[in-house]
């Protein structure tokens, strides 16, 4: 796994594409944070929470307007499971892989999870509707095993169910 | 002041103290592979750790300060037993084989094994993929090697405010590197290879170019010259097992004679022509500024240092125009070989190679960029660091503790003065400066004891000093009655403090010397390791040992440099200098 954190190998095309609105609503929050000391943190945030992830043109931006190391930057995105680097689909599927669920069958759920989608950890299925990721316990550990999708925390989860789960939300975006 | 007991001595030891600390203050060794003195306290590799009377756990002692009465342990069984376990889960995560490493006898990790007699690696487990990047004129990674101890990512940021290295993601998948497992060569990295002079073990050294010199001398066909920097002969004794401050000038020059060398030549005679170059580049500013009240861009900085160069491409752009036009010493040996000293000898450019021992890494990328082909082929062939130039010593089997002494080649290496052999400290490019345009402008000499500025002199990150000048020669009449205001920064975050100051308006100084590694060249990437301020203080002292007994101590009194000019440059900026010795950069990514 060293060194598995990558940036999106499109990016150079993203930097022409990404749309001028956004960069200068980032450029008004780095104004903003610029001599905040912490500000690291909270503007790789609010600058997820407006593109949906990080891309690379992004996280230089942030380096530059926040006079912080590129290689910084990029160490606290790669640090914390909660940024990432890659578009995420329309659904975030995250399965936990706490102690209380990995005993309880989670990584079963996870691998389950993989067949239905046909992708690995980290991915985003072909059509863009589902992303895998693990986390570390959404506090609900009594209800093991859990799995996150977007924010419905899903309890006492089993392999079997895991295509009637999703089907709701293939169901739902297709009515949209 | 708090009283501590350490193995059963009981010492006052000051508020604020880390056990560590006072540990070596009550003269108790604890071993430890992170900490770096006055550098980083982080407790990152868990060697330090000792037992508190009365605590439940084991402390690292770097991150722990001493209390009143506290009763420390360095070395119960149970701080043993802790401390092997420790080493020997590096161990088991330590991709590399010592026979074969560049730093078997010198790895501080090697070291702490064999104290600990270590003889079997208990943990067997998984291990980090390593990953070796080369991309770089002058410095290789190899992340197989690390242990994670951070120093390097310490001295990256702290004392050189460049980042180029930081912990990549998390727990057992941490990789210390830039960013996103990019390679060095593709993220702002200022090649001054301080990471490679602090790292406890193999994981970042200098590019190895030993072969190639090698491959160079046993060519029949080529006509080799070395030119060696101030600060080898004040360092390369050490890797001979000479005590720090040993000047080892004559033995280095017998050394690289019987190598093979066809010329041994002195950095340092162009350290004196830079000297001339750069003292009068300053004196034209001034004139225009104050004479001619033309926009100048002042302060000039110095351009000397390779890594200060491409840390302002990168970080500050905006001062290109303030930096010297002047090539560094290095390239106008290299540029002055090819042209005035081959015609000399009646060969061509391609015919000579020219071989660098440079105390520096950054060198190793400096002679490979496109603008040092002023003598129509590159300039500088090959650059060795000092601790190179030990290796090629030791492995042609001579004995360097019994050389005679030698000295170097006409016309390119006898005669060079004091000023240039001060390049090497931090400050001493501004003294050698000084040394001469005082002269120049008022027709006597600098006003300082032995010639030494003092307040420029010494550790101090930032230094500055003014010079009035009372009475000129009529030239420069225009100068009577000013001080000249200079200041001196080496460490880049020291740099970057100067350039805050000039930028805010808060400090206006005319000439500014910046030598990117701590303690100036003497401190160097490429120097033996491993260079702690003591040290740095022993190299520095010998380098002003050899500046003062030469008989000339002033770039300007230099005979073959004054024939220089007579023969082949005409006058310093004239047009021939232009071409050879000056340059211009270009702004880089910051990114």
């Amino acid at each position: 796994m060293s060194g598995a954190i990558k940036t999106d190998a499109a990016d150079e095309t993203r930097e022409k594409t990404l749309d001028p609105e956004t960069l200068s609503r980032l450029d008004e929050v780095l104004g903003e944070y610029r001599s905040k000391p912490g500000a690291l943190i909270p503007v790789l945030q609010i600058a997820q929470g407006m593109i949906g992830y990080l891309p690379e043109v992004v996280l230089k931006r942030i380096s530059v307007g926040l006079g912080k190391p590129y290689s910084e930057v990029a160490g606290v995105v790669g640090f914390y499971s909660f940024f990432t680097t890659m578009p995420r689909g329309t659904h975030l599927v995250r399965v936990c892989l706490g102690t209380a669920c990995y005993v309880r069958g989670g990584k079963q759920v996870l691998d389950a999870l993989k067949d239905e989608l046909g992708i690995d950890v980290g991915e985003t299925t072909p059509d863009g509707e589902f992303s895998l990721e693990v986390g570390r316990c959404f506090g609900a550990c009594g209800l093991a095993p859990t799995i996150m999708i977007d924010d419905d925390v899903l309890q006492r989860v089993k392999p079997s169910r895991i295509r009637g789960i999703l089907d709701v939300y293939r169901e739902n975006d297709k009515g949209e | 002041m708090p009283k501590v007991t350490i193995d059963n001595r009981t010492v006052d030891i000051p508020e604020g103290t880390t056990i560590l600390e006072a540990a070596r203050l009550a003269g108790v060794s604890i071993p430890t592979l992170c900490y770096l003195e006055g550098v980083q306290t982080m407790g990152a590799c868990r060697v330090c750790l000792v037992e508190i009377e009365g605590a439940k756990n084991l402390v690292a002692s770097c991150v722990t300060p001493v209390s009143d009465g506290m009763k420390v342990n360095t070395k119960s069984r149970r701080v043993r037993n802790a401390r092997r376990t420790v080493v020997e889960l590096l161990l088991s995560d330590h991709e590399g084989d010592c026979r074969t490493c560049d730093r078997s006898g010198s790895c501080e990790l090697q070291s702490l094994a064999e104290d600990l007699g270590i003889r079997e690696i208990h943990h067997q487990g998984e291990k980090h993929a390593a990953v070796t990047d080369y991309t770089t004129p002058a410095l290789v990674r190899d992340t197989g090697k690390c242990i994670l101890c951070r120093r390097c990512v310490s001295v990256c940021n702290e004392i050189q405010g460049v980042g180029a290295l930081f912990p990549q993601d998390r727990g057992f998948d941490t990789v210390v590197g830039p960013a996103f497992s990019k390679s060095l060569d593709e993220v702002v990295c200022v090649q001054c290879g301080q990471c490679s002079a602090v790292c406890p073990v193999g994981a970042i050294s200098e590019k190895d170019e030993v072969q190639e010199v090698w491959g160079v001398l046993d060519d029949p066909e080529k006509f080799v010259v070395v030119q060696t920097a101030p600060a080898i002969r004040a360092a390369l004794g050490e890797c001979f097992g000479y005590p720090p401050g040993t000047l080892v000038t004559g033995k280095m020059v017998r050394a690289l004679r019987l190598l093979g060398f066809d010329r041994v030549f002195d950095t340092e005679f162009a350290a004196d022509l830079t000297i001339m170059e750069e003292g009068t580049e300053l004196l034209v500013r001034l004139k225009k500024a104050l004479v001619e009240k033309e926009e100048v861009a002042l302060p000039q900085f110095t351009s000397c240092c390779p890594a200060w160069i491409k840390y302002v491409e990168h970080f500050h752009p905006e001062l290109l125009a303030n930096i010297s036009s002047c090539k560094s010493p290095q390239q106008m040996f290299g540029a002055v070989t090819k042209t005035y000293f081959a015609d000399q000898i009646g060969k061509r450019p391609e015919d000579i190679t020219v071989v660098s021992i440079m105390p520096c890494t950054a060198k190793k990328y400096e002679n490979k960029r496109p603008e040092m082909y002023d003598s129509s082929v590159q300039d500088v062939d090959i650059v060795l660091t000092t601790r190179e130039l030990g290796r090629l010593i030791k492995e042609s089997g001579i004995d360097f503790t019994l050389l005679d002494e030698d000295v170097m080649d006409d016309p390119l290496g006898r005669c060079s003065t004091g000023a240039a052999d001060v390049f090497a400290n931090t400050g001493g490019v501004m003294e050698a400066a000084l040394r001469t345009a005082y002269e120049i402008v008022t027709g006597e000499p600098l006003p300082f004891d032995g010639l030494h500025i003092e307040p420029i002199a010494g550790l101090d990150g930032v230094k500055e000093a003014e010079v009035r000048i009372t009475k000129t020669v009529p030239e420069w009449a225009f100068l009577k009655g000013k001080t000249l205001k200079v200041a001196v920064a080496h460490g880049l975050a020291n740099a970057k403090r100067v350039i805050r100051k000039i930028q805010s308006g808060e400090s206006r100084y005319h000439f500014v010397e910046v030598m990117a590694c701590p303690g100036g060249c003497i401190g160097g990437g490429g120097q033996p390791r491993f260079t702690t301020n003591e040290i740095r203080k022993k190299r520095i002292d010998a380098i002003y040992k050899e500046d003062e007994k030469k008989t000339l101590r002033k770039s300007h009194e230099n005979p073959e440099v004054i024939r220089l000019y007579e023969e082949f440059l005409g006058e310093p900026l004239g047009e021939r200098s232009h071409h050879l010795l000056h340059t211009s950069y270009d702004a880089r990514s910051r990114v």
